[in-house]
Formats: structure tokens, sequence, C-alpha cells
């Protein structure tokens, strides 16, 4: 049974947001980093990039399989999580917290009402 | 429709991850490949093997048929013992790799890979047409499921799954008398099984051949009896790292029908003084005067990414190659892999990089295994 904070919004890809002011942090599921399991290195955009909702901009790889993060929202990196770099396995171990992947500044935050809610997202892995 | 093995109802139940390989829906992991994968190393694990084929060559031409299509030299196999070997083409490309048993005199047992059953069969076949002496041969990889039983420990609980004494092929008082390649049948209460002292992991194990109802209970008692061993289930994650660690070659990866076993660096399986095989006189050419491309073992010397398969091998700023096999080893905690490149980069030592999503990073090329048993 995945853990679904209440106070994060999600993307059907297994991405999460938790959105203070007009900048989100964005990671990936606990039913994301359950699935993927061993997870041994994550590749984190640079700060300053420009990316668009939708886009590939992180990479998450496991011992099986590398798999593309795309972004929930459109903006500009304003941080990227060097703990994960350092550590992966906190992804596995606190995906919510501190497995956090990037901070960005939100451009488009209309965008934000697109996103599922955790009811939805909880329908949508079957949980 | 995905095939399914008799043991798919207990993968499910012990929430195995399915996926397809190779026309068959098999468990690529049940909890994690790296706990998967290290308790292999450590102390036991317990694979489904079912996929895998099964071919049986008798009659009195047999020995003298499979010398003639196999590179290795099947007259060295007494009764009970069996030899790692390949099936080539007439270019001295690899049809198959596979495990050749002589159970008895002229009656021989093939396990192949599950996805070469077809034209493994069919090549056989033509072969054996070509063939004048007396040759039974049968394709009874529908009638056999299997597990491999793998790990250190494995020794210390096998016999209370399969107890007393062989009836068939090599004959031992325990199934833990087996020596390394040996074959044996044994007799139980739920049918006969094949069980061989063998494996894909690098570790001591035992590979068992038998009826879906024989390796369905077999199955279930090994996983009861290793219970206090440590044993897990283990799917084709971690099948593939434990292999990959060792450098032993995967068909699809480090063969195929354009790659000769003298590329693959498997000529010690090529016997060149046993007389004519196909493909012969390409590899002795190989041998003699080298090969323009060799299979490298590798490690990541930084960090990076893992390296995969298909990822670009580059050696002095030019392309040189490809990565054939490449996974996060579990035991090493490094990228490693293996890869072809020209035979005058092949040389443990040699600074070589990988490609991964467009950046090279540092890697070395290593002799084989990548990953070496610590001495006890």
């Amino acid at each position: 049974m995945s853990n679904i904070p209440s106070d994060l919004k999600y993307t059907k890809s297994h991405e999460w947001v938790r959105v203070s002011g007009d900048t989100a942090t964005v990671g990936i599921t606990d039913h994301a980093q359950h699935e993927l399991t061993d997870i041994v290195f994550v590749e984190l955009p640079d700060v300053g990039r420009k990316v668009k909702a939708g886009e590939a901009c992180a990479v998450v790889e496991s011992v099986k399989t590398a798999s593309d993060i795309y972004s929930p929202v459109s903006g500009e990196i304003l941080e990227a999580n060097r703990l994960v770099v350092d550590d992966p396995a906190l992804v596995n171990s606190e995906p919510h917290d501190s497995g956090w992947f990037y901070k960005i500044k939100l451009s488009h935050p209309a965008e934000l009402n697109a996103l599922l809610s955790p009811e939805d997202y909880k329908k949508q892995i079957g949980g | 429709m995905l095939k399914r093995t008799p043991l798919f109802t207990a993968h499910q139940k012990l929430g195995g991850k399915l996926v397809e390989f190779g026309g068959w829906e098999m468990p690529v992991q049940y909890t994690s490949i790296t706990d998967e994968h290290l308790a292999v190393r450590q102390a036991a694990g317990i694979f489904d093997i079912s996929h895998m084929g099964e071919v049986t060559v008798s009659g009195s031409g047999a020995a003298a048929f499979l010398n003639s299509i196999l590179t290795n030299d099947i007259r060295k196999l007494a009764p009970g013992e069996g030899q790692y070997t390949l099936m080539g083409n007439e270019r001295g490309g690899v049809i198959d790799d596979l495990y050749a048993y002589r159970l008895s005199g002229e009656v021989f047992f093939l396990v192949i890979n599950a996805s070469r059953i077809e034209p493994d069969v069919a090549w056989l076949q033509a072969q054996a047409a070509k063939f004048s002496s007396e040759l039974k041969l049968t394709d009874a990889s529908h009638n056999y499921a299997a597990v491999a039983v793998q790990g250190p420990r494995v020794r210390e609980f096998i016999e209370t799954c399969i107890p007393g004494e062989s009836s068939s092929a090599m004959r031992v008082g325990r199934v833990t008398e087996l020596k390394k390649n040996e074959i044996a049948g044994f007799h139980f209460e739920h049918g006969s099984m094949l069980v061989s002292r063998t494996g894909y992991t690098g570790e001591d194990g035992f590979e068992i051949v038998g009826s879906d109802e024989a390796i369905r209970h077999v199955w279930d008692a090994l996983l009861a009896a290793g219970q206090p061993f440590g044993i897990k289930p283990c799917g084709l994650g971690a099948r593939d790292t434990l292999r990959t660690e060792v450098c032993y070659p995967l068909y699809g990866h480090e063969l195929d029908e354009q790659t000769t076993p003298i590329e693959a660096g498997l000529g010690f399986f090529v016997a060149f003084d046993k007389g004519e095989f196909n493909g012969r006189s390409i590899l002795a050419e190989q041998k003699a005067k080298g090969v323009k491309k060799k299979l490298i073992a590798f490690k990541m010397t930084g960090k990076s990414a893992p390296p995969r398969p298909h990822y670009p091998i580059w050696v002095n700023g030019a392309n040189a190659g490809v990565v054939t096999s490449g996974t996060q080893s579990p035991s090493l905690g490094i990228g490693i892999g293996m890869g072809y490149v020209p035979a005058e980069l092949a040389k443990p030592d040699t600074k070589i990089e990988i490609e991964i999503r467009g950046k090279r990073f540092a890697a070395v090329v290593v002799s084989k295994p990548i990953y070496k048993k610590p001495s006890p």
C-alpha cells in the first residue's frame, strides 16, 4: 500500500508536486520508488534551466532500468537536491521528504489545476 | 498470449513482478534485484528456469553427430557428465550456447536458451538430415519445467528436498556428491528429476529439470528447507546481474550468428583436435591469426549512471564499439559491463569511456570475471 500524502499534487507519470507560493518542489511518488526499487543513480536538471510541463528533465535509474522524470509544471529550476545525487537510496527511503528532486519557479501556475489530487492519483495506481 | 510456467501461481503468491521475456511471463524480481542478488552471493536463491529448452539426442550416431555441430568435444563426457558448448554455423557464428550432458552411452541431453528453441531445433533437424547414422532427436522443451537453486549454502539443505541415491546418469549416494557439471536422475514420490551441479550465477548450485508437478513440488520444498539458510526467490533481474558480474555471455547480447566463440573469448570451449565441425576452419584461422573484435569486461572508474546495452564505447576519443551487457553491480556497488571493441583495445587496464545520454564517462577494461569470489 503506497503512501500518498494529502498535501501534494500528482501526475499520471508518478511525480509529486509540493507548492509554496510561486515555487514548487518536485519528486517521485512512493508508488514509483516501490515499482523501481533499488534506485542507484539520479540525474537532475541544472539550476537555471527552463523546463516545460511534460518535458523529460531528470533521470532515475534502478539496477534494471533508466526512467525519465517529466516536469509536472513549467518554470525555471531554482535548486537541485544534491542529497539524492550523492545517496540515491534516499529516493527509496524518503520519496516525499529528503528524497525530493528539484525546486522550480512556476511560470504558469495555472498548470497546477491540471494535476491529479491525492484521491485521483490513488485511483490511478489502483490503491 | 504469453506462455506461463507451472510456477506462475507460485510467483504471484510470492509477489513476483511479472514481465515478458522471450514470449514468457516471468518474474523479473520479487522484492529487490539487489537483495535477491546478494542472497545468492551470500546464502541461497531459487530461480524459475522453466522457459529454458531441452532437446534429447540419441542413437548410435549421437556422439559423432553432436561433435560435428558443437564446438566442444563431446567424447570427453563420461555418462553423467556435462559441458558448456556452442552450436555454430558454417561461418563460425553462434546459433546458441548450451549445456550438453551425456546421460548414458549414446543418450545426450541438451539445455538450450528459451529464445532460441525454434531456430535451434530447426538447425538440429536440418543438420541431422545430412547425417547418415541412426539418430533420434526430440524437442522435449514442453515436457519439462526447471528451477535453479544457487548459492554457497544450498549444499546444506538440498539433500532434504532431493533425498537418497541417484537412479540414472552419474551414480551418487547423495545429491551433494555430484561434482561441478555432473548430472544425475533422482526418483521421488512426485516423479523423477534430472539434477546437475551447474548454474548461471558464479556460485555453487544445482539446476533441476522435471515434470511440471515435480518442479512445483521441489520449488516449494526448496523454499521451505532453505528458509533457515536465508533462501530468497529470485527473478530474471538478479539472474542477469549475477551472470554479468561473472561475465557469462547471454545469447542476443554477447552472442549472435555474426559473432564467433573466439571473438567472445570462449576459445576454451572450442576443441580443434576433435576433427571436423561446423565453422572449424574459420575459428582455427581466427585463433591462429587473431580476431578483429573482442569481447571485453569493464568497470566504471568514477561516479556515473550504470552502463546499459547499446551504449557506445569510446577509446582515445574515437567510437570503438558498443556495450552488450551493463548494469550496476550489486556486489561491487559500481557500474560494470561487457562489450565488443577492436582486439588491439581489449587489453586489461586499457582506459575507455562509456557514452551515457550524450556524455562520456571513464571506465577501464578488466580481466574476466569482473566479480571474483573472495577466497574463504
